[in-house]
């Protein structure tokens, strides 16, 4: 098994670009859904402690609105969407037409909950097809689970898998934006975490060398 | 004079031991399990966010003794009794967090991971002959969590819930 300590830089470099390819998808279906145009970040690829997985999304204590994929198949991972309050807020306005929506509405209401759930069915399902296309694997999410909480509650729940092997993570982020001419909004970062003995699969079958 | 109050962080997979009038504080406890090991007066406390149950999940050789309740817990007695001069036989411990944060149904053991942390911390403080005193443990929420050393209370912060001290 590779573990994260042990990827090149040229490595990080392929998990980049299928990042890349996942994004861009999902980007793409963002912006059919919500009818505006969304711009995607070039995606990152961070090998982080633990401890700063979460402050990379702003912060143990931040409270976010996180819909979250089991991801199953040949390459199985965690998948994680994850909004701010605010944009969850501007997101389910516009999906459900409802200008009402506000904090408290978006778990207790089955229409809110429903939609960000789907929004997140959506990115996740363009981001592993195209991951499939690019690598010929198998990938599946589960359905989409929800919910508003401290990001270092939800983060340290999809750390789980690879805790077991390793105190670093190995997480291919990508953020989606409103379009640049456009002032509020989306600002959500898509998270992949491979399980660790699925990046030894993901460069086998790209016939990739796990020892450069 | 007097003496200035600081606030020490538990980062996750870590433990940490301090003397009053410090504080300990973790933040972001989800299936994690936030314990606080202490000697009710004695003015020092040790407190660990430990992630996984067993060392035994452990695929390594070497590993951070802080990241599981069967190494975390052993460890931070041991530096207690021998450190502190704290007696093994007056310990006590507060527990919280091991939540499930989705309700998820699929067959992953890792994604169980919350209620088989509640369990093993339960376990291995029984065999350490350390009583818990107060939890607050499970549901679905994560907490952030603060012990006040000198009346050792313990401050849970749930959100949706708001604040309880136990």
């Amino acid at each position: 098994m590779i573990t994260p300590e042990q990827l090149t830089e040229y490595h990080k470099d392929i998990l980049k670009e299928i990042g890349n390819i996942g994004a861009g998808n999902a980007a793409t279906a963002l912006s059919e859904l919500m009818q505006k145009s969304i711009d995607m970040a070039l995606p990152t690829v961070k090998l982080v402690p633990f401890h700063e997985v979460v402050q990379m999304i702003g912060g143990e204590e931040t409270v976010m609105a996180a819909t979250f994929f089991r991801v199953t198949g040949d390459a199985p991972g965690n998948m994680f969407l994850i909004f701010t309050l605010d944009e969850a807020i501007t997101i389910l306005r516009e999906l459900t037409g409802d200008p009402e929506v506000d904090e408290e509405s978006i778990l207790s209401s089955e229409m809110t909950r429903s939609a960000l759930q789907e929004t997140g069915n959506i990115l996740a399902g363009s981001y592993l097809s195209s991951f499939s296309d690019f690598t010929g694997l198998n990938l599946s999410p589960s359905v989409p689970f929800l919910t508003i909480d401290m990001v270092g509650a939800v983060l340290s729940f999809g750390l789980m898998e690879m805790s077991q092997v390793s105190d670093y993570a190995i997480i291919i982020d990508t953020q989606l934006k409103n379009g640049s001419s456009e002032q509020s909004g989306v600002d959500s970062h898509f998270l992949f975490l491979p399980d660790p003995d699925s990046f030894q699969k993901i460069f086998q079958t790209l016939g990739v060398p796990l020892n450069e | 004079m007097n003496k200035i109050m600081q606030t020490v962080n538990v980062k996750i997979s870590d433990y940490q031991i301090t003397k009053a009038p410090n504080r300990l504080k973790t933040t972001g406890l989800g299936s994690c399990v936030g314990i606080v090991i202490f000697e009710p007066g004695a003015q020092v406390a040790g407190m660990a966010h430990v992630m996984l149950p067993s060392s035994e999940l452990s695929g390594d050789m070497t590993f951070n003794l802080a990241k599981y309740a069967d190494t975390a817990l052993p460890a931070m007695v041991t530096e207690l009794v021998q450190h502190f001069g704290i007696q093994h036989n007056r310990l006590k411990a507060k527990i919280a967090g091991g939540a499930q944060m989705f309700q998820f149904t699929g067959k992953s053991e890792a994604l169980r991971v919350g209620p088989r942390n509640i369990t093993a911390v339960k376990d291995i403080l029984q065999t350490l002959s350390i009583p818990v005193l107060a939890e607050d443990v499970g549901g679905q929420n994560g907490r952030t969590i603060e012990f006040d050393i000198e009346n050792s209370n313990l401050m849970i912060r749930t959100i949706h819930k708001g604040m309880t001290t136990i």
